[in-house]
């Protein structure tokens, strides 16, 4: 199943990430995981919050422009070649991975590996089959 | 000092008073046609009150209605036409753009009357039968080349349809054939002069004279390109919906361009109110055309701001001279010899979906070129999750500029609010050039 995540134009300029950031800490709202892209010209932050729609609505009443995208979270073993299988299965399968950050877990061995693919469905059967396990909802953010 | 040549000493010397003669007759003869031939200024005439009659020479210019950019938007294309298609043989066309352009009609006649102007601005520049003559502004639908190429067959110089770009052949064809007088415009000419330089290859060109127009330069840049290519550069002025560039040219003494005032009346007026400045005074410019059959413009508006002054002139003319324009009494750039209106870059962001704020920001690099930027507010249509969708919209951008204004600007998607304002109204030209 497929997690919702905030995806916040930055400039790439001294300053504008601390400006969003700082939208963030002013509402008190938490993230559980984030990266940023960048280009010569601007940068892409991409979150994955506690409260998408909380958070949502405050970037954008701060005049952020902002997008939902629907990305894979992966539950791993935090131990080499966990995340080589993760890669074989989608290879098999020949489902395309746009972008992809990993971060470990305090509690339990455990690694989360975040993936846009071209097609979340397909991804999702290939690493069933595989036996690995997509992350829910509710396992992400406990 | 070269001994001063003109192509028709016989106007380009004339007395004053002899001039004046000529442009009363033409005028009266044009206005009393386009009345016969043209609606649309029948209705303007009537609207404004004239009758042909009323005209018995320039001093009733001032009755006349003008005629605006807007007019020839209005009557596109063949509204202002003031012969049957098949009289005219040629067509030029603005560098324009949707909603802007202007097609000009011309006649074999008209078509002269302009080769002659440029022959006329060719021999000013020290151009004889003798010469090489490299045409590197562009050939087509843009006046440039057309024009001076037919000016060069006129003094009998070799001509090079050289267009514009393809720098390496440029260099060649100039070396190897010996070019003596290059016409482009004067960034292409320095862009040219650094090249030269850069390859060593300065002691093999022969250039002794450029005519550069279509776009604004300084005196330094003058200089720059002077001493640069060992040359005298000559400024030369024109628009398609007048004729091109000849409508005046400079002499030896580089300080304004003479008006050809048998082809065209000059008069420079207040652009808020219209009414007629006296000479020397800065204001916006006005042509009348009294020699051309297709496509006569009674007091077309330049948009340009300029000054005019008629004083005797080291080189022998007798004809007015304008200063080189000063600025637009509009909101029109010219970025690298192209007219952009920021008028345009809205309409290719409302075509592409993306209701975007904006901001133009020109400037004129190190070395002459404009450089042509143009800040654009993040929208979230515009927004993806991937680099590659920003990446793929800003280039569809780009290529949609492009095709619009016939020039790239280069493009910078900046966060939502962050152009500045002005009283609550975005800032949308920086215009930074200081020429």
């Amino acid at each position: 199943m497929s997690l919702e995540q905030i995806s916040v134009f930055v400039e790439n300029k001294t300053g504008k990430l601390n400006e969003v950031i700082k939208v963030l800490a002013a509402n008190k709202l938490d993230i559980r995981a984030m990266t940023l892209a960048d280009t010569a010209e601007f940068g892409i932050l991409r979150l994955i919050a506690d409260d998408t729609i909380a958070t949502v609505d405050a970037l954008r009443a701060a005049g952020c422009v902002v997008s939902l995208t629907q990305v894979l979270a992966v539950e791993l073993k935090d131990r080499p070649g966990s995340l080589a299988k993760v890669l074989d299965a989608l290879a098999r399968a020949e489902v395309g991975i746009e972008y992809m950050y990993a971060f470990t877990s305090p509690k339990d061995d455990g690694a989360y590996v975040v993936m846009r693919v071209q097609d979340n469905d397909a991804a999702e059967k290939a690493l069933n089959e595989a036996g690995i396990r997509v992350a829910s909802k509710e396992q992400f953010y406990s | 000092m070269a001994q001063e040549r003109y192509f028709r000493p016989e106007i380009e010397c004339a007395d004053p008073a002899q001039l004046r003669k000529i442009q009363d007759e033409r005028l009266v003869a044009t206005v009393k046609r386009v009345y016969e031939k043209v609606p649309a200024y029948r209705r303007k005439m009537e609207q404004a009150g004239v009758k042909p009659a009323d005209i018995k020479g320039v001093d009733d210019l001032h009755k006349l209605p003008f005629v605006t950019k807007a007019d020839l938007r209005d009557e596109y294309p063949y509204g202002f036409l003031a012969e049957p298609l098949e009289n005219c043989v040629r067509i030029q066309s603005t560098s324009g753009t949707t909603g802007r352009r202007v097609v000009a009609f011309y006649t074999q006649h008209d078509v002269d009357m302009w080769d002659d102007c440029c022959a006329r601005a060719i021999t000013a520049a020290g151009g004889t039968k003798e010469d090489v003559c490299h045409v590197s502004y562009g050939y087509g639908l843009f006046t440039g080349g057309p024009g001076l190429n037919g000016g060069s067959h006129k003094v009998g110089c070799l001509t090079l349809p050289m267009s514009s770009g393809n720098t390496d052949r440029q260099i060649q064809f100039m070396t190897d054939l010996g070019s003596t007088i290059l016409c482009c415009t004067p960034s292409y000419a320095h862009y040219l002069a650094e090249s030269i330089n850069e390859r060593g290859q300065r002691d093999q060109i022969k250039l002794k004279a450029g005519i550069f127009g279509a776009e604004a330069w300084s005196e330094e840049m003058r200089r720059d390109i002077e001493q640069k290519l060992g040359l005298k550069a000559y400024d030369i002025y024109g628009l398609t919906e007048i004729a091109g560039p000849g409508v005046s040219f400079e002499c030896s003494a580089q300080s304004g361009m003479h008006i050809n005032e048998d082809n065209f009346i000059a008069e420079i007026i207040d652009p808020n109110t219209g009414e007629v400045l006296p000479e020397g005074t800065k204001g916006e410019l006005v042509f009348t055309c009294i020699n051309k059959e297709a496509f006569p413009l009674i007091r077309y508006r330049t948009r340009d701001i300029c000054v005019l002054k008629r004083e005797k002139c080291s080189c022998g003319r007798t004809l007015i001279k304008m200063a080189k324009p000063m600025g637009r009494s509009d909101d029109m750039l010219i970025i690298r010899g192209v007219n952009v209106f920021p008028s345009q870059i809205e309409t290719v962001l409302m075509n592409c979906g993306y209701p975007a704020n904006y901001q133009i920001i020109v400037d004129r690099g190190s070395n002459h070129t404009d450089t042509f930027d143009i800040n654009i507010e993040m929208t979230p249509e515009m927004f993806g999750d991937t680099v590659r969708d920003v990446a793929s919209r800003e280039k569809e951008l780009v290529a949609a500029m492009r095709a619009m204004l016939g020039i790239s600007p280069k493009i910078h998607l900046v966060a939502p609010k962050s152009i500045e304002r002005s009283e609550g109204k975005a800032v949308r030209v920086i215009d930074r050039r200081k020429i």
